[in-house]
């Protein structure tokens, strides 16, 4: 069926709306972050800086702060990914090959903790973790990112599990592989898609993260990335929007970079997941 | 997980207590983890709602059974967040699906610039919330930001508009932000569910002679019926519960018109110690959501049937 002219001229302007909903505060922020200061002071603000400046990213990053809280978020989004791994990657496994009892009891838990609204969590996380002396501390926010972070993880890597024929497990265990040797020789390297996808996605999700961050977190050498940025709005007056802006640009590359890489993927991969799941 | 439940090495009885003994094997480095500090705070805090905890490290805690509970009901600040939240999450949720719609069955076309929008639609979703709400209080800023120069250019307000501050725009402002932060989820899996779609269901109807109004209205919306139940419930969820994205944005401010559930809660416990109370809030949010989650799947579940 073809589709008529004036339909076209509907969608193309349709598109074009999206286009500027979508992308026109994008653009701002970025063109933001290159005015000088007086540029930014400017009544009759251009859409594009007149100048390329990049004094307000050589401003962001001599701010203390802000390097320690890009340190401070980079340390915990490691750690907590590469503990999401160790820990998922046999749990999916299970998930997707037995039909053992712990697998109706793993979807009701993983599904209770989408509904749960994160308050009533916090206060007795809270409670948990400051006897411990886990307050305040990284390895404290590593460990409760690893374990908020683990539905979405294990949602998505059975998934792939399920994908792996079994016809090659059943091969190599015909010819003496034990269980574990199977999982390390045959489904891991199978896997590496999904591991790769699933490492983004808690890499991302602890890197985004705030409000976890914002209870347990209180001394100031600690804070994360999104943690000082929002303390730089808070303190409005003088607040300074250029490396603010510059700052805000930064903060935003690392999930872009692994989106771009994921974006392909993203329609197909994510979703076949939830399938099969 | 189809192949699971069809191949046959499965339904074989003599394997299984093996097969039981090794899943739990597997299990077992997730699990404590998980118990301590996923499974056993959601249950405390349940309980926390009952009684009368407060921060501090030497504080007598007591059972004070429904007490917080008859204390919100008379707490009318507490309803006024809630009646925000409501309309946050239904606003939201609603003009967010809308627009997805709008643009999955845009991209799920031939037309050009689709490369350009589906990479631009992704890019909300991988943005920090903080940053999200930096960048918006930066474009409704009312001296340089650019939504007022626009305006006043085009004549539609001759004075700026502080958007985030003023008793009126707070709300529906924040709305806005908060619908250009969940478009991409909700586009990418409704495209998705668009694409699954049988191609050949619309070449019948266009033989019998339906239009492209009559095709949406009988082939796609059915269709799609089980994915839009899916994201909406989702959507639903992860709105009524958000938190940095308006605790950035305005605050709660001004004057609580932005005082979303979440942040009234977060203050109750972080601001002024009532660990107890606000864990009591919890428990309501819980039962509003659940509640609200039945009648919308019930509903919706039956009318497929």
């Amino acid at each position: 069926m073809r589709t008529r002219p004036t339909t076209r001229a509907l969608q193309y302007i349709a598109v074009l709306a999206y286009l500027i909903f979508l992308g026109f505060p994008l653009l701002w922020l970025i063109s933001s972050s290159l005015k000088s200061p007086r540029e930014f002071a400017s009544v009759t603000p251009s859409i594009l800086p007149k100048h390329v400046d990049f004094s307000n990213y050589t401003d962001a990053l001599n701010e203390q702060g802000l390097v320690r809280g890009l340190g401070n978020s980079l340390q915990i989004s490691v750690y907590s990914t590469i503990l999401v791994l160790i820990v998922a990657l046999p749990v999916s496994y299970a998930l997707a090959r037995f039909r053992s009892r712990l697998r109706p009891l793993t979807n009701g838990w993983i599904l209770v903790s989408q509904v749960f609204p994160v308050i009533l969590i916090v206060i007795p996380l809270f409670m948990i973790l400051r006897p411990l002396h886990l307050t305040n501390t990284i390895p404290g926010v590593v460990i409760v990112y690893m374990v908020w972070s683990l539905p979405f993880a294990l949602w998505m890597l059975q998934g792939y599990v399920a994908a792996v024929p079994r016809e090659l497990e059943e091969a190599a265990s015909v010819d003496g592989a034990s269980r574990l040797r199977t999982i390390v020789s045959i489904v891991m390297p199978l896997l590496r898609p999904g591991l790769i996808a699933t490492a983004m996605f808690t890499f991302i999700s602890a890197w985004n993260e705030f409000f976890f961050a914002l209870v347990l977190l209180q001394d100031p050498q600690l804070k994360t990335l999104p943690l000082v940025l929002a303390r730089f709005v808070g303190a409005e007056g003088q607040v300074q929007f250029g490396p603010l802006a510059a700052a805000s640009v930064l903060a935003t590359v690392p999930s872009l970079v692994f989106f771009a890489f994921l974006q392909r993927r993203l329609t197909s991969g994510l979703l076949s997941g939830a399938v099969k799941g | 997980m189809t192949a699971t439940l069809t191949a046959p090495t499965q339904v074989k009885k003599p394997g299984k207590p093996k097969q039981n003994r090794e899943a739990i094997l597997l299990f077992l480095p997730a699990l404590l983890p998980v118990l301590i500090l996923s499974v056993y705070p959601l249950i405390r805090g349940i309980a926390l709602g009952f009684t009368d905890a407060r921060a501090g490290l030497h504080v007598e805690t007591n059972f004070v059974g429904f007490d917080n509970f008859s204390k919100l009901l008379h707490n009318n600040l507490f309803w006024d967040s809630f009646r925000i939240g409501v309309i946050w999450t239904l606003s939201v949720t609603i003009l967010q699906f809308v627009a997805a719609l709008g643009l999955a069955l845009l991209l799920n076309t031939d037309i050009k610039f689709r490369g350009v929008a589906r990479t631009l639609a992704l890019i909300p979703w991988a943005m920090p919330p903080v940053v999200v709400a930096i960048m918006w209080r930066l474009l409704l800023h009312p001296t340089n930001g650019p939504v007022n120069e626009i305006l006043q250019n085009l004549h539609l307000t001759d004075h700026p508009i502080n958007f985030l501050g003023n008793f009126s725009t707070a709300l529906p402002a924040v709305i806005v932000v908060g619908i250009w932060v969940g478009m991409p989820m909700t586009t990418v899996t409704l495209l998705a569910g668009l694409q699954g779609i049988d191609r050949t269901l619309y070449e019948a109807a266009a033989v019998d002679g339906a239009g492209a109004w009559s095709q949406f209205w009988n082939i796609t919306l059915p269709q799609l019926r089980t994915v839009i139940v899916a994201i909406t419930s989702l959507d639903m969820i992860w709105n009524f519960n958000s938190f940095g994205l308006v605790y950035v944005l305005t605050a709660g401010g001004p004057g609580g018109k932005t005082m979303l559930p979440m942040l009234f809660a977060y203050n109750e416990a972080f601001r002024y110690g009532n660990f107890g109370m606000a864990a009591a809030m919890g428990d309501v949010m819980v039962v509003i959501i659940i509640l609200f989650l039945f009648f919308y799947l019930r509903n919706r579940l039956r009318s497929e049937a």
